[in-house]
């Protein structure tokens, strides 16, 4: 069998060291007037294709948008190939017992677009409790795949489509409630 | 055949990769996470903010300036806090001095995997230094719970600098040496070049961070991509590589500790007077909202989603840690290489299993 990673030469010149990162007012809540034009601009070009798309907020560098789940892999992939969020952060999953809903965020940033590094998307839908599949966004984005994992073990999302869908950080044998859902009370509290 | 790469392997971490070999090829690999999760999100919610921030250290203690950073950050914005600069300076001299004390563990457990006994035992021993300094401030040799929400816990004691720039200058000239003994060396060159190479285009699908997604050509830092805090004041470059092999990374974090140092000579020059903490009180009642903040730790960028309901508890504190993150690198770069690089490459990643499991 032969290795996949060639045996290479060792490198002549030493890594280059570069200076990098555009200047961006600091941030924090005392910066004077936030400017949000351009995630206001990301929002109108990703609600423009998908007009069920609802902004829940367009800050100075993180926009937040919902979508129905049958919308989200394509949104996703406009965000990505359109939009320039090409790096999956993390994947959130959160318990909504109050409206009976699990809402689950993907966080990408964009490190491919220099004027937009500092910028971070969070693309949202919400599912019902007792039915909480969601399609999978690994095709997407690859490195969702354990994050995605994540979210199954402590939420119990089913992510539709996903490549290998098993717990990761519980044990195999967990048979209690996911423990992230707010009914799962830890033990002694 | 199938093996097991730990748990109780010395050389896997609190951490288990089920390999499957063909000869001396491994074929595939899966990372099983999981032996020292301890629940922080479920257990965040069920403590107040302030509570929270020592049991939020414990996963990184060698970078717990960097963990705690992130998660004060967030709070802050949500509360609309405005720090003190004293108190930004301080976050940052304790970063930057955590950040250096990580490196140096990154670098010597490295080389001790590959039999550089000289290497790891200087990096140890000088690591201690900054770990002095770090005590001198935060009054404990790790997880000093220094980063809170509104500031930092304390002040650093007077005349500090002295020891600081002794120990940064002869830092200086003691990272020249590990250049010499260590990356000139034919041996790790033989071992490390050309070995595990990260693709820029995987890096990126990936979702790598830290000092695997710079060593693999892209040139993002949070410090200077969307810098917070008092890094916008400091000069310090971020070190990058188109390579991505193994070689690449380790030289990129030893870069980095020169760029630690650069900053911490600026800090300890410039750090203004002041306040060092806002009186939040015991139990500060955070303002219902929502926020994701980003810093750059040690191993990476260390992100939090914290949903606040308005009462004195978190509703949802999602912690993204940078170790997480780089994992699903770690079966994308072990496949198809030889068993004796496992070490090599899967030490090179800058993975701290307690960190990824949370």
């Amino acid at each position: 069998m032969q290795p996949a990673t060639p045996q290479g030469a060792p490198p002549t010149a030493p890594p280059t060291v570069v200076t990098a990162g555009p200047s961006v007012p600091s941030i924090g809540p005392h910066a004077p007037t936030p400017d949000t034009s351009r995630t206001k601009a990301l929002a109108d070009r990703l609600t423009a294709a998908f007009p069920s798309a609802k902004v829940d907020y367009a800050r100075e560098r993180r926009l937040k948008v919902t979508l129905p789940p049958e919308d989200i892999k394509a949104a996703a992939t406009f965000a990505r190939d359109s939009l320039g969020f090409d790096h999956i952060e993390t994947v959130a999953g959160t318990d909504y017992p109050a409206t009976g809903e699990f809402e689950v965020v993907y966080f990408a940033g964009s490190l491919s677009t220099h004027e937009q590094q500092d910028l971070v998307i969070q693309l949202a839908e919400r599912v019902k409790r007792d039915e909480p599949t969601v399609p999978s966004l690994v095709d997407v984005w690859p490195g969702a795949e354990y994050h995605e994992r994540e979210a199954f073990d402590m939420l119990g999302l089913k992510f539709d489509g996903h490549p290998d869908l098993r717990r990761l950080l519980l044990p195999e044998d967990w048979d209690d409630l996911p423990p992230l859902r707010k009914d799962y009370n830890s033990p002694g509290r | 055949m199938a093996v097991s790469l730990g748990p109780q392997h010395p050389g896997a971490g609190h951490f288990r990769i089920r390999l499957w070999l063909d000869g001396d090829y491994v074929v595939k690999a899966d990372p099983d996470p999981g032996y020292v999760h301890r629940g922080e999100e479920k257990m965040a919610e069920y403590r107040n903010y302030i509570q929270n921030v020592p049991h939020l250290e414990r996963p990184v203690i060698l970078d717990s300036s960097g963990i705690l950073f992130a998660y004060s950050t967030a709070v802050d914005q949500l509360m609309g806090s405005k720090i003190p600069p004293r108190a930004e300076y301080l976050r940052v001299i304790m970063a930057e001095l955590n950040r250096i004390i990580s490196h140096e563990y990154y670098l010597g457990i490295l080389a001790l995997f590959v039999g550089h006994t000289t290497m790891i035992t200087w990096c140890m021993g000088d690591r201690d230094l900054f770990i002095d300094l770090a005590a001198r401030i935060g009054g404990a040799r790790v997880t000093f719970a220094y980063i809170i929400p509104g500031g930092v816990r304390n002040d650093m004691p007077q005349g500090l600098e002295t020891q600081a720039f002794e120990t940064l200058d002869w830092f200086d000239k003691r990272m020249d040496e590990y250049e010499k003994i260590f990356f000139d060396n034919p041996i790790w060159k033989e071992r490390a070049s050309g070995i595990g190479v990260l693709s820029r285009e995987d890096a990126l699908k990936l979702g790598a961070t830290g000092n695997v997604l710079r060593a693999s050509g892209v040139a993002h830092d949070i410090r200077r991509a969307e810098p917070y805090s008092a890094y916008p004041e400091f000069d310090f470059a971020v070190p990058t590589s188109k390579d991505g092999d193994c070689f690449a990374r380790a030289f990129v974090a030893l870069q980095e500790m020169r760029e630690s140092v650069k900053i911490l000579r600026q800090a300890f020059k410039n750090i203004p007077g002041g306040p060092v903490r806002l009186k939040l009180g015991p139990q500060p009642r955070v303002p219902a909202g929502e926020v994701y903040s980003r810093t750059e730790a040690a191993h990476g960028e260390m992100s939090y989603f914290l949903v606040s309901d308005g009462t004195p508890k978190p509703y949802r504190l999602k912690l993204g840690v940078p170790s997480f993150k780089n994992m699903r690198v770690i079966p994308h770069l072990l496949k198809g290489i030889h068993v004796a690089d496992v070490p090599v490459v899967y030490w090179g990643l800058n993975y701290w299993p307690v960190e990824a499991d949370h």
